[in-house]
C-alpha cells in the first residue's frame, strides 16, 4: 500500500508540474498586456516603463524560472489590474463560488433522487418517460441559455426574483456567505438551479437505474413478504442502496461544477472566481488567468489522487493489478 | 455416385445478406416514428443553413440592407420599407429570421467539422494504440486520461483565450478537447477486434501493418463510434455556443446561434426577449433533433440489441 501510495502521489506531483508548464508558457505566448494596461496617449517610454515593472522585458525562460521559484514559495504573481496577490484575489471570490457550487450539488440531488426513483419505479409508465426526456434535455440543452429562459421568465416576467449579482453576506466563521438570509437565498436561487440541472439529469439516470435494479433484489422482495409498507421500501431499504453510486459520482463531479461555474456565473453576474477568470481573460491578467488555472489543476489532481487512494485502500486489486504493469 | 449437393449455401447469399443488413438497420432506424421525425428536422435544418444565402429574406451582414431605424423591432413589426420581420430585428435593424439562418449555419459548419476532424484524428490514434500495444499504448492512453480529467469547456476557455477569436481556432480548440473520447472508443473496440479471427488471417497473409489497422481493424471499430461521432456533434455545437456566449469563441462578423445569443443577453433586462430567445430554440431544436437520431442510432447499431 505504501509503494502504491508513493508511486500515486508522485503521479499527481508530476501531473501539476506538467500542467503548470503548459499552462504558464502558453498564457504567457498571448497578447501584450501592456497595451490593455496602458493609458492610450502612453509613449514608448511609459510603455517600457510599465512592461519593466511587470517584469515582461525579461526573456520568457527567466520568467518563467522566476514564476516556479515564487509557485513553491506559495505566490503565483501579482494581478497586473489589480496590483494584489492573484492568490488573494481569487480567495476571495472562492467563497462565493463554493456557495453556488455546494448549493446546486444539494439541489441536485433534491431535484434528482425523488425523479430518478420515480421513474425507475414505473419506468414505462408516461411520467416516467417524461423524466427521462427531461434528463436527456438537460444532459443536452446548453445550460446558459437555460439560465438566460429562467432570467427572462422569473425576473423580467414575473419580477419574483432578481436577475443577477449576490445577496447581503453574513458571516459565518469567518467565510461570507449568503444562504442564512431570504434576500441572500433569492439571488442564490436561479444561478444555482440552472447549475444543478445538468447534474440533476445524471442524478436522475443513477438513481433510475439504481432502483430498477434495487427493486428486483431479494431484500426487496423480502421486506414486501414481511408486510411492509411500499413507502417504506422504497425511502428506506431502496434509497439507501442507491446512494452509494451517487454520491460518488457527484463527489466526483464537484471539481467539474466549480468549473462549469464559470459559464452560470457569467450569465447572472455572479461575482464568483469563474467571473474573475472571464475578466481576466479579457484583460489579460495573466498571473491571475495562471493562479486559478492552478487551483483548478491543484483540485482535481486531488479530488483524482483521494478518490483512487481511497479505491485502493478498499480494494487490494488495484494497487495489486497496478503492480504488474 | 451421387453428386453431393454443392457446399456454397453462404457464398451468394452471404453477399446479399451484407447488403441487406445495411437495408435491415435502415429500416429498423425507422420504425420508430420519433427517430424518423428527428432525422426530417435535421434534414431541415440542415438544408435551410445550406441553401441560407437563397431563402434568407435578407443578407444580415450586407450593411446596405440595415436600416438602424429598424433596430429592435418586436416579432411581427413592420419595417420602414414595409416589409414585415417575422421574428423581430436586432439591435442593428438585422432581421432575426435571416440572422438565425446564417447562425444555423455557421454553428452546424463548425460542429459538423470538428467532430469530422476530431473522430479522424481520435479513431486513428486509438486504433494504432490499441493494436501496437505496449509503451505506445501506455502514453496515449495516458495523455486520454490526463484529458478527460479536466472539464472540456474550462481546457477549450483557455485554448481560445491563447489562440484569439476566429472560426478555424473554435474548430482546433473542439478538435483538441473531443479526440480523446473517441481515442477511448476506438480503442475499447480495437482491443476486441485484435483477437479475431480475421485479423490473425490477415496477418498469415503478410498484409502490410497499415492495410491491417486501416482497412481490416479500422472498419470493424466503425459502429459504436458512429454513435459516439453523432451525439457529439450535438455537444460540439452546444460548447461552441457557450465558448462564443463567454466573448471567446467566433468573431462578431460570423455570429454563429451562441453569438446572437449573446448580442440578445444586454436586451433580455428591459424585456427584448426576442433577440436572445429565437436563436436559442433554433440552437435547442438542432440539438435535440441530433441528440434524437443519435439515440435511435445507438439502438439499432448495438451488437446486443439486434434481432
Amino acid at each position: 500500500m505504501l509503494a502504491y501510495f508513493i508511486r500515486r502521489v508522485g503521479q499527481a506531483l508530476l501531473t501539476v508540474a506538467v500542467m503548470a508548464t503548459i499552462v504558464f508558457l502558453s498564457i504567457y505566448a498571448v497578447g501584450n498586456p501592456v497595451d490593455i494596461l496602458a493609458n492610450p496617449n502612453a509613449d514608448a517610454k511609459e510603455m517600457a516603463e510599465i512592461a519593466a515593472r511587470l517584469g515582461l522585458d525579461r526573456p520568457l525562460h527567466e520568467q518563467f524560472g522566476l514564476f516556479v521559484w515564487n509557485a513553491l514559495h506559495g505566490d503565483l504573481g501579482r494581478s497586473f489590474v489589480f496590483n494584489e496577490p492573484a492568490l488573494k484575489l481569487i480567495a476571495q471570490r472562492m467563497p462565493a463560488t463554493l456557495e453556488l457550487a455546494l448549493v446546486a450539488l444539494l439541489l441536485s440531488i433534491f431535484i434528482g433522487i425523488p425523479l430518478g426513483v420515480w421513474a425507475g419505479l414505473r419506468p414505462e409508465s408516461i411520467s416516467g418517460r417524461s423524466i427521462m426526456t427531461g434528463s436527456i434535455l438537460g444532459f443536452s440543452l446548453p445550460n446558459f441559455w437555460i439560465g438566460l429562459m429562467l432570467i427572462l421568465l422569473f425576473a423580467v416576467e414575473l419580477r419574483w426574483l432578481p436577475s443577477g449579482g449576490r445577496g447581503p453576506t453574513t458571516t459565518v466563521l469567518g467565510l461570507p456567505v449568503t444562504f442564512l438570509t431570504w434576500e441572500g437565498l433569492r439571488h442564490l436561487m436561479l444561478p444555482a438551479l440552472t447549475l444543478a440541472l445538468y447534474k440533476a439529469s445524471l442524478v436522475v439516470r443513477l438513481a433510475r437505474a439504481g432502483t430498477r435494479e434495487a427493486m428486483l433484489q431479494d431484500y426487496v422482495r423480502f421486506a414486501r413478504a414481511k408486510g411492509i409498507s411500499p413507502t417504506r421500501i422504497v425511502l428506506v431499504h431502496v434509497l439507501k442502496n442507491i446512494m452509494i453510486p451517487v454520491v460518488t459520482v457527484l463527489g466526483l463531479e464537484l471539481g467539474s461544477m466549480i468549473a462549469f461555474a464559470v459559464v452560470t456565473e457569467t450569465v447572472f453576474a455572479y461575482p464568483g472566481m469563474g467571473k474573475l477568470l472571464i475578466d481576466s481573460i479579457g484583460r489579460l491578467d495573466r498571473p491571475v488567468i495562471v493562479a486559478y488555472l492552478m487551483m483548478v489543476v491543484v483540485v482535481f489532481v486531488v479530488i483524482n489522487l483521494v478518490v483512487d487512494l481511497i479505491y485502493a485502500a478498499l480494494d487490494p486489486r488495484v494497487r495489486l493489478t497496478e503492480v504488474e504493469a | 455416385m451421387t453428386a453431393l449437393p454443392e457446399p456454397a449455401i453462404r457464398t451468394p447469399a452471404a453477399v446479399d445478406k451484407g447488403e441487406s443488413l445495411l437495408r435491415r438497420r435502415f429500416s429498423e432506424f425507422f420504425e420508430s416514428t420519433g427517430a424518423a421525425f428527428g432525422l426530417a428536422l435535421l434534414i431541415l435544418l440542415l438544408g435551410a443553413a445550406i441553401f441560407a444565402p437563397w431563402i434568407a429574406p435578407q443578407n444580415p451582414y450586407d450593411l446596405a440592407q440595415l436600416d438602424i431605424m429598424d433596430g429592435r423591432l418586436a416579432p411581427g413589426a413592420k419595417g420602414l420599407d414595409g416589409r414585415t420581420f417575422h421574428l423581430g430585428t436586432d439591435e442593428q435593424g438585422r432581421d432575426m429570421l435571416s440572422a438565425i439562418l446564417y447562425g444555423l449555419r455557421i454553428s452546424l459548419f463548425v460542429g459538423v467539422v470538428s467532430t469530422v476532424a476530431a473522430c479522424s484524428i481520435g479513431a486513428a490514434v486509438g486504433v494504432l494504440a490499441a493494436y501496437k500495444g505496449g509503451r505506445v499504448e501506455n502514453l496515449v492512453m495516458r495523455a486520454v486520461d490526463l484529458q478527460l480529467s479536466f472539464p472540456a469547456i474550462l481546457i477549450a476557455l483557455v485554448l481560445l483565450a491563447v489562440f484569439g477569436r476566429g472560426i478555424d481556432k473554435v474548430i482546433i480548440a473542439l478538435v483538441v478537447v473531443q479526440w480523446a473520447y473517441y481515442a477511448r472508443t476506438v480503442r475499447g473496440s480495437a482491443l476486441v477486434e485484435r483477437g479475431r479471427d480475421y485479423i490473425e488471417a490477415a496477418r498469415c497473409l503478410a498484409l502490410p501493418k497499415s492495410r491491417i489497422v486501416f482497412r481490416h481493424l479500422l472498419p470493424n471499430c466503425l459502429p459504436p463510434l458512429i454513435v459516439v461521432a453523432t451525439v457529439q456533434v450535438a455537444h460540439a455545437i452546444a460548447l461552441e455556443a457557450t465558448l462564443s456566449f463567454l466573448g471567446v469563441g467566433v468573431p462578431v462578423t460570423e455570429p454563429s446561434l451562441g453569438m446572437l445569443i449573446k448580442n440578445g443577453y444586454d436586451y433580455l433586462m428591459s424585456g427584448k426577449y426576442w433577440i436572445s430567445t429565437y436563436p436559442g430554440i433554433a440552437l435547442v431544436i438542432a440539438i435535440v433533433a441530433i441528440n434524437i437520431v443519435g439515440d435511435r442510432l445507438r439502438d439499432v447499431l448495438n451488437p446486443r440489441l439486434s434481432k
